[in-house]
């Protein structure tokens, strides 16, 4: 928490308010939601659509509702889905063309018809959502789906006060505070009266926060919320070696861990469905039954998968080990080459919906203690 | 032959003594184009440095005629198959154009290699890297990477 | 414009170069994409049936030229269309052959089987300005006298510079080299001190023919190489074509060895 920011403060009617002025304004409201026993990210119609007093207990392979003996409405992480599924959607169609007595015109993606504000998401989702911004808006060529989605979009960000068992936000530099890539940034308070800080982080969130009714933050407020966010850095359980990573990767090519990995993963593929960041897609050829009308869709694609690497009549990564291989490798290591940050934001996902709980620190210790020879227990 | 006409990259590195030696047994060959140097199951009694020209190595296959699957040229050594028993050529060579190459009797040499100890070394740790290229290269052609898949 | 969206180009000219595969010049129906350089590839669109990556082997103007051969679905449409058939094109995507570093040097041209397809351009690009190349040598490899690429082409080129080829199974009168198209580095006329080779084939043939590049003394960053991963996009955004580090669309196909030398040699990178 900066001094210096007009920190305002709302209560939980307010929050009501907030999505109300922002459903006047045209945005679709996406925010926690409970839905088939987990919070997932769906449209709110209000803000009583949140979730309030759930929390999740999350592990290795473990997801589980939690009623709270409180209200709080944004203390759970690593729900299955994230912003990612809103702007870079699991299916998209490219274009459609159609066969001219000319030749044959095309159409391309339509055009967003939603302006999304996403509310409730938390910083490690916040830092994703700028990871996908550097790979698919601000590469050579900028993909047409996701920059028409992104455009206009407005992040209420909520601080984490109360991390899951399986967040590292931490050692990844990607939380539990709200440093950036918002809008408004909330920090959910309980203690002696359910409210909100709120700050501003643009010109847009700053005008949202005027519409909303509030009133300027005490002093004691902004100290209870920024003692609340320093407390839930220092509660996080899980970390990442402490160690430039993508060096640890480039290392660990022929790591004789991988062999370790491979007789626990199932190359599910469940991990690159909740990682935030994982962005790979593959298309689709579809016609009608005269073939004049042809479409190309995109859907979502896992390099778990064998096909993935498929050339010349067979996968290159045929064997599951370099398949784990691969997706640790991009997401610590070769994402920073690509890319230019970490492809990993530490939020946790893919260790709790693993369903054989595999752990990307502890995997990451593991090939840190083979590439420095000693024992990985 | 005199061992100072004798330039060939097999060649290279040998000590003045041991060139001499080999060059007792050398003679300058020229063949002319298409000419049967040797035959599959000939005494392998020779083998050559050849110095300009193309050799192609062959092999009858019953239905197909002299079916050649390989092509050497300067700077290579024809013939292996006179190290060891039984002595006999596995394959079939032909002059492809004119070839020039300087011809040495095997049981001379293999004689002095028994006797030599460093001649035989000086003669093997030349003869078995080309054997290991030829090798490479035949396991990459054995792999068929044209091939659809 | 849309980098997504297929550009309708029609095929103008189709000419067979062997029993599987075929040249194709395209033309633009309306506006012309940028001009294709040798090295880059296009995504190809058989539409209706799908889309995959072909380099560039030629160009008349702003009709690119691409030799395609039918492996699959998308390649089988591609290489049965006729002229006047449509087909989608984005591009071009990737690195160039980096044609300038040649100015000065002796060339090394080597390909194995379709490698050649890619390579055409480079030994065009250099035969339209002979005298700024010092000695070019061509050396094309395939499995059988019929599978080799642009004989008429080779033949003219062996007027300006050394062309050898070699087949792995000669059939018929075939009279030249039999073997590996890296044996004939060796009797390559060139001067490996100030020589640059452009290499494309198979991956163990290209790493083998680098290999034995380096043995003669080209120097390793003098060595460059055509990449080939599975694509689904050729833009950056689909994430199937990577090498380790390399996004083969956008830091290749076209890399110089050293880059690639540590990732090839990894098993299931």
């Amino acid at each position: 928490m900066e001094s210096g920011d007009t920190a305002r403060l709302i209560d939980v009617s307010g929050l009501g308010a907030l999505v109300d002025v922002l459903h006047e304004r045209g945005y679709t409201v996406v925010g926690p939601a409970l839905r088939d026993g987990a919070v997932q990210l769906a449209e709110l119609a209000s803000a009583d659509d949140l979730p309030y007093g759930w929390s999740a207990d999350t592990e290795a392979g473990r997801y589980r509702l939690r009623r709270r003996d409180d209200r709080a409405v944004f203390a759970h992480c690593a729900g299955p889905q994230s912003i990612k599924d809103f702007l870079h959607p699991p299916r998209a169609r490219l274009w459609a063309a159609d066969r001219t007595p000319e030749g044959m015109t095309t159409t391309g993606p339509e055009p967003a018809a939603k302006t999304f504000a996403f509310l409730g998401v938390h910083p490690c989702d916040v830092a994703a959502l700028g990871v996908l911004d550097r790979v698919l808006a601000q590469g050579r060529h900028p993909e047409p789906v996701y920059t028409a989605r992104r455009d206009g979009t407005l992040v209420i960000t909520a601080e984490c006060t109360e991390p899951g068992a399986t967040c590292f936000c931490t050692s990844m530099g990607t939380g539990p505070a709200a440093t950036g890539g918002f809008d408004v940034a909330l920090t959910e308070l309980l203690d002696g009266g359910h409210r909100f800080l709120a700050r501003s982080g643009s010109p847009a969130g700053a005008d949202l926060l005027a519409a909303v009714p509030g009133e300027p933050a005490g002093a004691a407020d902004v100290a209870a919320a920024t003692a609340a966010v320093r407390q839930a850095a220092a509660a996080m359980s899980r970390a990442m070696p402490d160690e430039p990573l993508p060096a640890l990767i480039a290392g660990s090519r022929e790591s004789p861990h991988w062999q370790d990995v491979a007789s626990r993963c199932l190359t599910c593929g469940n991990c690159t469905m909740v990682c935030p960041t994982c962005f790979c897609t593959t298309t689709e050829d579809v016609t009608d039954l005269t073939g004049e009308h042809t479409e190309r869709w995109r859907h979502w694609d896992s390099c778990f998968s064998v096909g993935f690497s498929y050339l010349h009549g067979g996968a290159v990564r045929a064997s599951g080990e370099s398949r784990y291989r691969q997706w640790i490798s991009h997401k610590l290591g070769t994402w920073h080459e690509q890319f230019g940050t970490s492809g990993c934001v530490g939020c946790g996902r893919c260790i709790a919906w693993c369903p054989a709980g595999i752990d990307i620190t502890r995997e990451a210790a593991a090939l840190s203690a083979h590439h420095d020879g000693g024992d990985p227990s | 032959m005199n061992s100072g006409t004798m330039t060939h990259p097999f060649l290279a590195g040998l000590r003045p003594a041991l060139l001499t030696e080999l060059a007792e047994h050398a003679i300058a060959m020229h063949y002319p184009d298409d000419y049967r140097i040797f035959s599959e199951s000939d005494p392998a009694n020779r083998f050559w440095l050849i110095e300009d020209g193309t050799v192609a190595l062959d092999l009858h296959v019953p239905g197909r005629g002299a079916q050649v699957f390989e092509t050497i040229g300067p700077g290579t050594v024809l013939g292996w198959s006179w190290l060891f028993p039984p002595y006999r050529w596995q394959f079939g060579a032909v002059a492809r154009g004119p070839v020039q190459a300087i011809e040495f009797g095997a049981e001379a040499v293999r004689e002095r290699c028994a006797r030599d100890p460093e001649f035989g070394y000086a003669i093997l740790s030349r003869i078995v890297p080309v054997l290991g290229d030829r090798l490479r290269t035949a396991r990459l052609r054995l792999l068929d990477l044209w091939g659809r898949p | 414009m849309n980098p997504a969206i297929p550009i309708p180009h029609r095929v103008v000219s189709r000419r067979a170069d062997t029993a599987d595969t075929v040249t194709v010049e395209l033309a633009p129906i309306a506006e012309p994409l940028p001009v294709f350089r040798p090295g880059q590839f296009a995504m190809l669109t058989a539409y209706g049936i799908g889309e995959i990556p072909i380099s560039v082997s030629g160009s008349h103007g702003n009709r690119p030229q691409h030799t395609i051969r039918a492996v699959g679905a998308v390649s089988r449409a591609l290489h049965d269309s006729a002229p006047g058939d449509l087909v989608g094109v984005r591009g071009p995507f990737g690195t160039t052959w980096d044609t300038a570093a040649a100015a000065g040097h002796d060339v090394l041209v080597i390909a194995g089987g379709i490698g050649l397809a890619p390579l055409r351009p480079v030994v065009r690009r250099l035969l339209a300005d002979r005298a700024v190349v010092g000695r070019l040598c061509v050396l094309a490899g395939a499995r059988q006298p019929g599978e080799l690429l642009y004989p008429d082409e080779l033949r003219r080129w062996s007027r300006h510079g050394q062309v050898e080829v070699i087949v792995d199974r000669p059939s018929g009168d075939w009279a030249g080299h039999v073997g590996l198209v890296t044996t004939l580095v060796p009797g390559a006329r060139v001067d490996p001190a100030v020589a640059v080779a452009y290499v494309c084939g198979p991956e163990p043939m290209m790493r083998f023919t680098a290999r034995a590049l380096i043995d003669r003394g080209v120097p390793a960053e003098r060595i460059q190489m055509s990449l080939e991963r599975n694509m689904r996009c050729g833009a950056g955004w689909c994430g199937h074509c990577q090498l380790g580090p390399l996004l083969v669309c956008r830091d290749g196909p076209v890399v110089a060895y050293p880059v690639a030398e540590s990732l090839l040699t990894v098993p299931e990178l």
